[in-house]
């Protein structure tokens, strides 16, 4: 008898789908995305370094009390990593543009190729309630979608994406508002953020909001499977697991 | 004998680290490169066209109710002037001697005392002061539009810079040639809301916020707001004062443009 007569325990091996995920305009200003706010968040922390405390309204300084003060940022976290603002501040403008033009690129392109109607916007079936809640139990149970629903984001995952896409421009806008030429420029930036100061808050708050979004952002990665999750931004394709493999 | 291969995870814990500290190390050497920072630098171009693109209009930075103004304004960079010799002279007697010269390429030159300052037409306004650092404090300044002593003074064609040279230096070395000095082009010398104050919050200017005379550049940080203002000088370069970058900062490394 050979071998190949044996029984066998594992089961035939299926043919695994690649699948076109990302298009090249989306893996392109995601990576830019990803190298911009790098450095947007290390530099910005060198200048929070310069006066590291925070305050809502119109004013703040040192005779007024901030809503927060940090004792101490580590250095390295920031850029440079010895203190210096004005080189800080280089670096941090320099990024904000690539930024700026990058997600400019990103929102045109996509609003024109479809990507973020097609891909982000969620239809009104998946907004209702049974589904989230359902996706929330997906989630807690780590049970990544297979087969055909692979295909899309879920609706957790659009949500997420959607929020950070809000989010991104909001960064623009608070840090136009500590720019004294803009707010001679658009007032309407005081307004709208409650002052300078309390621009300079909501500009760090969402910043925070945005290292929450990378955190769960990397966790997903890794627990749905680093390798096929990179190469998908990487190359585009996406490997998809048949519905019924364990 | 221990040569299993590494776990995963320690070699994402390493890799991480081994990234990070190449990385931070990677951005401190280009930081200390004139060349780089040169580079990065070519961002405040665009700052300035771009702000001055969306300025052109002429607008006012936001003026504020006195209810608004901070209970205390910190004062900020020299909080005197006490290395030079001159400016203690004339701070004994009240500044009754000062006198504030306008010249370099104007028709006519000028020195101006206190007194001819405040008999010339003035301006209030209750503005915010927004450091580099970040924090800000709103008070009320008074004094004479810049542009009202230019337009006296007559501009020659070729003028493009206005410098504020002042009795102070943050260092206090004691070296009269080495001073604050500061300077705006002509968009930012004529803007209404640039004034030489001489009050603030209704109160002759205090020494340590640059008596007799500070500079108020209203849409641009603190540092261009030159204290202690002692001559003003009319130039089409800014290459022949301090180290050429136009600004005691701005020797420093500090962007000429501080517009954001």
């Amino acid at each position: 008898m050979s071998d190949a007569a044996l029984p066998s325990t594992a089961a035939p091996k299926r043919k695994r789908e690649l699948f076109y995920r990302h298009r090249l305009l989306t893996r392109v200003t995601h990576w830019t995305n990803v190298v911009a706010l790098l450095f947007l968040a290390m530099s910005g922390l060198q200048i929070l370094r310069a006066h590291p405390a925070l305050y809502w309204g119109q004013f703040g300084a040192n005779f007024d009390t901030p809503w927060i003060e940090f004792a101490n940022i580590p250095a390295w976290l920031t850029i440079p990593s010895y203190q210096d603002l004005s080189t800080g501040r280089y670096w941090h403008f320099f990024f904000a543009w690539v930024f700026v033009i990058n997600g400019l690129a990103y929102l045109v392109g996509g609003a024109i190729n479809g990507h973020i109607k097609r891909d982000l916007a969620p239809t009104a079936d998946e907004l209702r309630p049974r589904n989230i809640l359902q996706d929330i139990r997906d989630h807690l149970r780590l049970k990544f979608p297979k087969g055909e629903a692979a295909q899309r984001y879920n609706i957790l995952q659009k949500l997420a994406y959607l929020g950070v896409i809000c989010l991104l421009p909001l960064m623009l806008l608070t840090g136009l508002t500590m720019s004294p030429a803009m707010n001679a420029a658009a007032p309407w930036l005081l307004d709208l953020f409650g002052g300078r100061q309390g621009g300079r808050s909501l500009h760090f708050i969402f910043f925070m909001l945005i290292v929450l979004f990378v955190i769960v952002h990397l966790a997903m990665v890794v627990l749905a499977g680093p390798i096929n999750e990179i190469r998908s931004m990487i190359t585009g394709r996406y490997e998809i697991k048949p519905e019924d493999e364990a | 004998m221990s040569t299993q291969p590494p776990s995963r995870r320690s070699l994402l814990i390493g890799g991480a680290a081994t990234f990070s500290t190449l990385m931070l190390a990677g951005c401190d050497r280009l930081s200390a490169s004139p060349k780089f920072i040169d580079f990065l630098g070519d961002a405040e171009g665009l700052n300035m066209r771009t702000q001055r693109f969306l300025l052109s209009g002429g607008q006012l930075a936001r003026e504020f109710r006195p209810e608004q103004m901070s209970p205390v304004f910190r004062a900020n960079g020299s909080s005197d002037a006490n290395d030079n010799p001159q400016y203690l002279t004339l701070l004994e007697k009240g500044f009754a001697d000062y006198r504030l010269t306008l010249d370099g390429m104007v028709a006519r030159p000028m020195s101006l005392s206190l007194d001819e300052l405040k008999a010339l037409p003035q301006r209030t306004q209750i503005t915010r002061h927004d450091c580099v650092e970040g924090w800000s404090a709103i008070g009320q300044w008074k004094g004479v539009p810049l542009s009202v002593i230019l337009k006296a003074a007559g501009l020659a064609p070729s003028a493009r810079f206005v410098v504020f040279h002042c009795f102070d230096d943050p260092e206090q070395r004691g070296d009269l040639t080495k001073r604050y000095y500061e300077s705006v082009d002509l968009v930012d010398a004529f803007h209404p809301q640039t004034i030489l104050a001489h009050e603030m919050n209704g109160k002759p200017l205090e020494v340590a916020h640059g008596a007799p005379v500070r500079m108020r550049i209203e849409r641009q940080l603190g540092y261009k707001h030159a204290k202690f203002v002692s001559r003003i000088e009319v130039t089409d370069s800014l290459a022949r004062f301090g180290k050429g970058k136009g600004g005691f900062w701005e020797d420093y490394g500090y962007n000429w443009y501080a517009g954001i």
